[in-house]
């Protein structure tokens, strides 16, 4: 997605351009634009087919999720053809994505419900959790990072080191339960498991599905604090494991910032050490950790499932995982479809940042 | 931006947002439950099979006949029908509507309705229609067989069946009374309304459907005016916990009155915790050793005895499996009708090689598939331990429970370890699947029949025997029959019952009647009361 139109000329000696140099280069966005919705659209295909024929080849079999264990030859014979298996593959995928196309995402066979009723309830709560673990990642991983570089050897680079390896290596289960039962057992700082009190079970009016959000357009403060005492601990946890690798990523960035050059010369000529990192180095590492923190929040999108477990957390992870165990394929195809969608979104949004953040790219 | 979101900064912000810490006991009026419950997928009576889904059904829906929670022993008694009389040639049972009770909706509760939820059960023909398909009725003949006629409503059977079969199979949850006008009132083309009850509920039950959130929440309240008298808890939230230890620590901390899956560590646990306590309840479930009859070495009758004697009931009870199972070698669960206490076999390697010895056989492999479940694995690799000790080698392959059950379906276990849950209240509902398989062939698919996964031709005059048994109008005559068909059972068949389940749930201490339904039924909250 590289930018290579850009004027060798400088932009001091151009020309104003032509009218059919407005066009074309309007043509050429035109194109641009296409050829990236294009390549989208085969990705999430590719993805489908790749899940699809996963999902048909694993050894396990989704007419029983149904029927259930005792269910006789005929009632088992009748689900396998509602459901549409005794067609060849090849149809059955043209099928289903054709009904992709009219928004139909099918039923889940192990909810029951519409597939897209089911996300509409379970992204949600994965979304709110990322994106405060992520919060909680960039804010803490990212200043530990640049001061890890910026004092190397010191102090803060060996707790950052420990951190960061403590948060690589440690069973995110095992730190989980020990969290709840510290916080939440011991000191009673936390709520417990799932996104809410049980008082508060139902009572806010769904309107995003973001708990948080909800609450606050409700004006319900003790709602919003419940539920927030709820997240803060699996958040902080995720946050944990995505400061682990953005802290490490940052240091490495900044390290190889600090090395070069213009760093030097801009020591030289007397800037303070706050300016030369903050003003100098971190703007040069900005791009690299857009694309960082991109991945790092599109991998807690996907869910997690173990932290979902711990905290009984409703979210995308477990669906898609208990899906997969039950050979629920709608519910599988449509968990993997929005997955994906956020993946290509995050990947865009970091290009366009890239085009933003980098000055050369104009 | 580095001075605002220092990690202090961070810390104290999160520490004042969320100060008022105060975690109370939960309110007087409203039951709070942990559970799994991601393993419902439908709550409509005519289809639900599911734990989780009859526990709900449980308590929203009424049945003809219904057992009482305070006295579980008396079996079932009268509900919506009030009293109910046999044809002296036995084929038909006349029952009498209780007057007065009305649905949630506010309709009364009529034998019309009554007929209607039995005929449209038999009609959807979904996983549970057996239950009362086996009595003769059919989507065709349904209509002329079960009738009503003001306020009775007559079964009309194909054989004399034993009283206590048919009105048995009344209390599952598929005889659920449904509300006639309003399902009719949902109906999407020809699904009797199936698509509505799915997600919806229409019962005269103890309790109110709320809501269900799936793999989240079920949300009940209760139903005011109910027949039997409104209960006491006035809301029930059971809420989709799966891990014990999250279970646990809820538990402790009073958010939760009730944690319904822990394990036998964290039940240790909290039987040592200040007010909490733990209730054992045996349940229905029995754990089994399946031996196939098409590996050359199981269907040896001396490798059957033997394996008998490789279980090291005790040691697994008292270790991995404590409080969770019971030592129970019949195949009725205790709670049934003619169940059978004798627990014949013991640990005894010494034994089991001698039986070996004597048949000749030195040694053999046998590789196997058991479902990933920490209970199960483990129980596998005592045996294991067992049998090389008696010079038998058992390869373990884990998978998951979907892959077990495909392969156990198609035959293809040789050694299968795992659970069987009785359908319904009667005797029959265990016998017919262990001890009855009239067709031995690989053409039958008799898939649903436990004998015939494990390739076990049962004997003739057994099969005759379990038949009979459903035929035998005298209650104590029928509780011997199956006695006797369980010792013949204990002596030569390769299917091995093992274990009972038994349900520990933590409770906080001022939760009084808690019933999960024993052996028999699912879990009942219109007695449950909190005390101080």
């Amino acid at each position: 997605m590289a930018v290579t139109d850009t004027d060798p000329g400088g932009r001091g000696q151009t020309p104003p351009p032509s009218r059919a140099d407005r066009n074309a280069a309007r043509r050429r966005r035109l194109r641009s634009v296409a050829g990236t919705l294009l390549s989208l659209a085969l990705t999430l295909l590719g993805l489908l087919l790749v899940t699809f024929i996963i999902g048909r080849v694993m050894p396990i079999d989704p007419v029983l999720k149904v029927v259930g264990d005792r269910a006789s030859q005929a009632q088992y014979d009748a689900a396998y053809q509602a459901m549409g298996l005794d067609r060849p593959l090849v149809i059955q995928f043209i099928g289903y994505i054709g009904d992709v196309l009219t928004g139909d995402l099918g039923r889940s066979i192990s909810t029951g419900q519409l597939v897209i009723d089911d996300i509409k309830h379970v992204f949600p709560a994965t979304l709110e959790l990322a994106t405060l673990g992520t919060l909680i990642g960039v804010s803490i991983g990212v200043p530990l990072g640049v001061i890890a570089a910026a004092k190397r050897g010191g102090i803060i680079d060996q707790v950052a080191r420990v951190v960061a390896l403590v948060g690589y290596s440690m069973p995110i289960f095992w730190l989980g339960l020990m969290g709840l039962l510290l916080f939440y057992g011991i000191l009673g700082w936390v709520g417990g498991p799932g996104r809410q009190g049980i008082i508060y079970d139902g009572m806010v009016p769904d309107v995003t599905g973001l708990i948080l959000v909800d609450s606050l357009l409700a004006g319900d403060w003790a709602a919003f604090k419940d539920a927030f005492s709820h997240i803060i601990l699996p958040a902080s946890l995720l946050g944990y494991f995505s400061l682990a690798y953005i802290s490490r990523m940052t240091r490495s960035f900044m390290l190889e910032q600090l090395g070069s050059e213009y760093v030097t010369t801009a020591r030289v000529k007397g800037l303070s050490e706050t300016a030369v990192i903050w003003r100098h180095a971190f703007r040069n590492i900005a791009i690299p950790l857009v694309t960082v923190i991109a991945l790092s929040f599109g991998s807690l999108l996907e869910g997690s499932v173990l932290t979902e477990i711990i905290f009984s957390w409703p979210g995308l992870g477990q669906y898609v995982t208990k899906a997969l165990l039950a050979g629920d394929m709608s519910a599988v195809l449509g968990g993997t479809i929005v997955i994906g969608t956020c993946f290509i979104a995050l990947n865009l949004l970091s290009d366009i940042l890239y085009r933003v953040l980098d000055p050369r790219s104009k | 931006m580095k001075h605002l979101l220092t990690p202090r900064a961070l810390l104290l912000a999160s520490a004042l947002a969320i100060a008022p810490a105060a975690y109370a006991e939960t309110p007087a009026d409203t039951l709070v439950i942990a559970t799994d419950i991601s393993d419902i997928i439908s709550l409509d009576p005519a289809q639900t099979f599911e734990f989780s889904g009859n526990d709900v059904n449980r308590n929203t829906y009424d049945r003809l006949v219904d057992f009482d929670p305070l006295d579980m022993e008396a079996g079932f008694k009268p509900a919506l029908a009030e009293s109910w009389e046999v044809a002296e040639d036995g084929m038909s049972i006349t029952f009498t509507m209780r007057e007065g009770v009305t649905f949630h909706s506010g309709n009364p509760v009529r034998a019309e309705d009554a007929a209607w939820s039995l005929q449209r059960a038999v009609k959807l023909n979904k996983t549970p229609a057996f239950i009362l398909t086996q009595f003769g009725f059919t989507p065709e003949n349904v209509e002329e067989k079960i009738t009503f006629d003001g306020d009775s409503l007559t079964l009309n059977l194909d054989q004399p069946y034993a009283p206590s079969f048919v009105l048995n199979c009344l209390t599952a949850m598929i005889a659920s009374v449904v509300d006639k006008e309003t399902v009719m009132a949902n109906v999407q083309g020809e699904d009797m309304g199936n698509t509505w009850l799915n997600t919806n509920e229409a019962g005269s039950g103890a309790f109110q459907l709320a809501a269900w959130r799936p793999n989240e929440a079920v949300q009940l309240t209760a139903y005011e005016d109910y027949y039997q008298g409104a209960s006491e808890m006035k809301r029930v939230i059971v809420r989709n916990v799966a891990e014990s230890s999250a279970q646990r620590l809820l538990l402790e901390q009073g958010d939760i009155d009730a944690a319904r899956n822990l394990t036998p560590t964290d039940v240790d646990a909290l039987g040592s915790a200040d007010g909490v306590k733990i209730q054992d309840e045996p349940r229905g479930r029995i754990l089994y050793m399946g031996l196939s009859q098409k590996d050359e070495l199981l269907s040896n009758p001396a490798v059957v005895q033997a394996m008998k004697h490789l279980v090291d009931y005790e040691g697994i009870t008292g270790s991995f499996l404590k409080g969770m199972f019971k030592t129970h070698q019949a195949f009725l669960p205790e709670g049934y009708l003619g169940a059978l206490e004798d627990n014949p076999w013991s640990y005894d390697v010494e034994k089991a090689k001698q039986i070996l010895a004597d048949a000749g056989i030195e040694g053999g492999t046998i590789t196997t598939k058991i479902r990933d479940l920490r209970e199960y694995v483990d129980t596998a690799q005592a045996l294991q331990a067992s049998m090389a000790e008696a010079g038998l080698t058992l390869n373990i392959e884990q998978m998951t429970g979907a892959q077990v059950l495909d392969a156990y379906r198609a035959r293809e276990v040789p050694i299968f370890l795992g659970e069987w849950g009785p359908d319904y209240s009667d005797p029959n509902t265990n016998a017919a699947t262990f001890a009855y398989n009239p067709d031995n062939s690989d053409e039958a698919q008799a898939t649903g029949l436990l004998a015939w996964r494990n390739s076990y031709a049962v004997p003739d005059e057994m099969n005759k025997a379990t038949v009979a048994a459903t035929l035998e109008q005298d209650g104590e005559k029928r509780a011997q029959m199956y006695r006797d068909i369980q010792t013949q059972y204990q002596q030569e068949a390769p299917i091995i019952p093992l274990f009972q389940r038994v349900e520990n749930t933590g409770l906080q201490e001022n939760v009084q009647n808690w019933n999960a339904g024993g052996s028999v039924t699912s879990v009942m909250y219109h007695q449950v009361t909190k005390g101080e």
